[in-house]
């Protein structure tokens, strides 16, 4: 009810349905702790078209859900922000609590994590349907009802009737997961924030949600901003991927064209880190060594930089923008000396080589130690 | 998959440890009991690693916890080197517990906030009068360098002052210091990022090189088991669905389970279709009343009515040496076994 009023209080710039649903840009969140202020989010940018599907992608401590909460509004107050967030032609970053409240749930939902502690545990699954059906879109009771169970029925819970008297607990994590679900799609946002949503569940359950997710999306023509840590994830789902490190972006570019191409030595160690179903067992993993920054005091250049088997002296020193490829104006990354330039070809060339000596058997290894430098 | 039997054991010369017809119960109230771990056995050889992988709740956790008999199993053997753990009384078990270790999947939870990292990894040498203070204080600085941790930083400090893959190297050390032959590591990646998970596989295969040691390794993560595994188990409510060496078992998955599982990991790379990969539908029935005959069969796209009947035994897989699979309609071809071409009619 209310968001209607919102919407025409505010100045549209654009028609609505006319131009880029999320535009997101120079955003930075920051809180203050007693060891000093942490930089979880620095300065991000980027745009969401009606209907397609970003994906977010880092470590813990990426930054990457302090920025769909900071987009939707879900901080503590005692965060700082900036920057400028519009939606749908209109800014909604300095929103106050009741003009956020009027976007969640009509313009704008989040699935969460854990679908454990998402959920009210001493509240019928129904009835955390109805209540933002009631609220937000003035159904009467008999009408919340029925639309609640036509939206379990959607997200594929068998007994959808009976379910809808059900506790959180008497169900299964991948239930209660397709509940939270319903809950975010019950007003029919327009744009969905997923955070990590498969996360807690097996991987015959993250594949039905997925694929649940995908298809709510198309039926509706809804946006997401799938945040995960998993690269597998987006891969097959995400229209774009914006990979995050130290709350930075540090690669962004359209999901084929990432795999692809991919430049920030980031991105790619992020990939090689992961066991591959087609390698033979007892391949040797490519490990990124030491940790992420402390966003407390993060080092001068590049964050990546200490980690970085490209990294430079300039990589310490000095800390390289998001510039768009040569090649792609949409394809974005953050490095000065970019997987394939001639500066990483050689350095690349060697780690492939240790790592083929470190997957051999034993003896291969103590031959190779014998005389270093064979491969140079 | 309700695989039962035993064709898939190997002659009890050429094993370490040796686990048959486990069964472990949990009571569930008014009278009833769950079945987590329902007669399953494998066997590990010296120096191998044995996967067991399966969803939440299909008893792999419990089944790492049998063999370091926390709690005892109810029924069934765990025989390492000809002794059944089963059978000893609490002393003459406490005196094997040097040789069985275990890695637990939270490695923050794990470790006593309250001590420093080198009484921590010192504890079981203590425990069992090793070494001096010296030659203990020698063998903390071994192993810790071993995994990773620098001894002289590290030694006083305590476990909230390290990341969770630190962590994760400090549990590593206290494991290998009392030279164990057996390591049972109940998902201990799952809890850590990417990036760190690929150090701390790395770790364990230099470890198991190094100490000689061989893994029970518990996940549920199917691409991380065949990194680390010489072969993997795979369990479904209880049971076991079939066992093999992982390049044979990934490349021709014969159980319909193993290969719902295989097609619903996410691959990270967009060229695949994931609208063409077919997902299981359904979820995990409840192990208090479980599926009878095969108990995959709810949930399988070729279960019959023979499935819901007999429950299918362990059988060879043909062309595929140490592959077994228990299943009544597997995708590769299988070889009769003897006992149990008759087993199922007298069910």
């Amino acid at each position: 009810m209310s968001s209607a009023q919102v919407i025409d209080g505010a100045q549209p710039t654009g028609v609505p349905g006319a131009g880029p649903l999320l535009q997101v840009s120079h955003v930075s969140t920051e809180f203050p702790t007693p060891r000093g202020v942490v930089h979880a989010v620095n300065d991000v940018s980027f745009t969401l078209e009606r209907g397609k599907t970003l994906g977010v992608v880092g470590e813990s401590g990426s930054g990457k859900s302090v920025l769909s909460r900071t987009i939707m509004g879900l901080l503590p107050r005692s965060a700082q922000r900036s920057g400028e967030v519009v939606f749908e032609g209109r800014p909604i970053h300095d929103l106050d609590s009741a003009g956020y409240r009027s976007l969640w749930g009509t313009e704008m939902a989040m699935v969460f994590q854990d679908p454990m502690t998402a959920l009210n545990p001493v509240m019928k699954v129904g009835r955390q349907i109805t209540e933002s059906l009631r609220y937000h879109l003035d159904m009467d009771k008999s009408e919340a009802r029925e639309t609640a169970v036509a939206l379990l029925r959607a997200v594929r819970i068998p007994e959808a009737e009976r379910r809808f008297n059900a506790y959180p607990h008497e169900m299964s994590g991948g239930m209660r997961q397709r509940v939270v679900i319903a809950v975010a799609l019950a007003c029919g946002p327009k744009l969905l924030f997923a955070d990590e949503p498969t996360t807690a569940l097996d991987v015959t359950v993250q594949a039905q949600i997925l694929d649940l997710l995908a298809e709510q999306q198309r039926d509706r023509y809804m946006a997401m901003v799938l945040v995960t840590h998993d690269l597998g994830v987006v891969a097959g789902r995400a229209d774009e991927i914006a990979v995050m490190y130290a709350g930075r972006i540090v690669e962004k570019a359209a999901t084929k064209v990432l795999f692809r191409e991919m430049r920030m030595p980031y991105t790619e160690a992020l990939l090689n880190a992961i066991p591959k179903l087609g390698d033979p067992s007892h391949t040797r993993l490519a490990a990124i060594g030491g940790r992420p920054p402390d966003l407390v005091d993060p080092p001068k250049g590049c964050p990546f930089s200490p980690r970085c088997p490209y990294a430079r002296e300039r990589c310490h020193e000095e800390r390289p923008e998001l510039t768009p490829s040569e090649s792609n104006p949409d394809h974005l990354y953050a490095c000065f000396y970019p997987v394939g330039s001639p500066e990483t070809e050689e350095i690349r060339v060697r780690i492939q080589a240790q790592r083929l000596i470190d997957s051999a058997p034993p003896e291969v290894r103590e031959a190779a130690a014998e005389h270093p430098g064979g491969q140079g | 998959m309700a695989g039962s039997g035993t064709a898939h054991l190997r002659p009890a010369d050429d094993v370490l440890l040796r686990v048959e017809n486990l069964v472990v119960d949990f009571p569930a109230g008014r009278g009833r009991k769950v079945s987590a771990v329902s007669n399953i056995s494998f066997d590990i050889a010296a120096g191998e690693t044995l996967g067991l992988v399966g969803e939440s709740g299909c008893g792999k956790s419990t089944t790492g916890k049998a063999i370091m008999q926390l709690p005892r199993p109810t029924r069934g053997e765990v025989v390492l080197e000809g002794t059944n753990l089963a059978g000893l009384s609490g002393e003459a078990l406490r005196r094997t517990r040097p040789r069985l270790q275990m890695i637990f999947q939270d490695p923050i939870s794990s470790l006593n906030p309250r001590r420093t990292v080198a009484d921590i990894v010192e504890e079981p040498l203590k425990i069992w009068g090793i070494g001096t203070p010296e030659e203990r204080r020698k063998k903390v600085e071994e192993v810790l360098t071993a995994v990773g941790i620098d001894p002289v930083a590290a030694s006083e400090r305590r476990p909230h002052e390290f990341s969770g893959g630190q962590c994760q190297r400090i549990s590593i050390a206290r494991a290998v210091i009392t030279d164990p032959e057996v390591i049972i590591c109940d998902e201990p990646v799952s809890a850590l990022d990417v990036s760190v998970q690929a150090q701390i596989l790395n770790l364990l295969e230099d470890m198991k090189e190094r100490y000689g040691l061989t893994l029970v390794f518990v996940a549920h993560d199917l691409a991380v088991v065949k990194n680390v595994s010489d072969r993997v188990a795979v369990m479904y409510l209880g049971k076991m669905c079939e066992i093999g060496a992982p390049d044979d078992l990934y490349a021709r998955p014969t159980h319909p389970y193993t290969a719902a599982l295989l097609s619903a990991i996410p691959i990270p790379d967009p060229e695949v279709d994931v609208d063409a990969q077919h997902h299981v539908g359904g979820e995990l029935p409840s192990p208090i009343d479980p599926p009878s005959g095969c108990r995959f069969r709810t949930r399988c796209p070729h279960a019959q009515d023979l499935c819901a009947q007999v429950e299918p035994q362990m059988q060879p897989v043909a062309d595929s040496p140490g592959h077994y699979v228990a299943c009544h309609f597997p995708l590769q071809a299988v070889e009769p076994v003897e006992s149990a071409v008759g087993a199922p009619a007298a069910q």
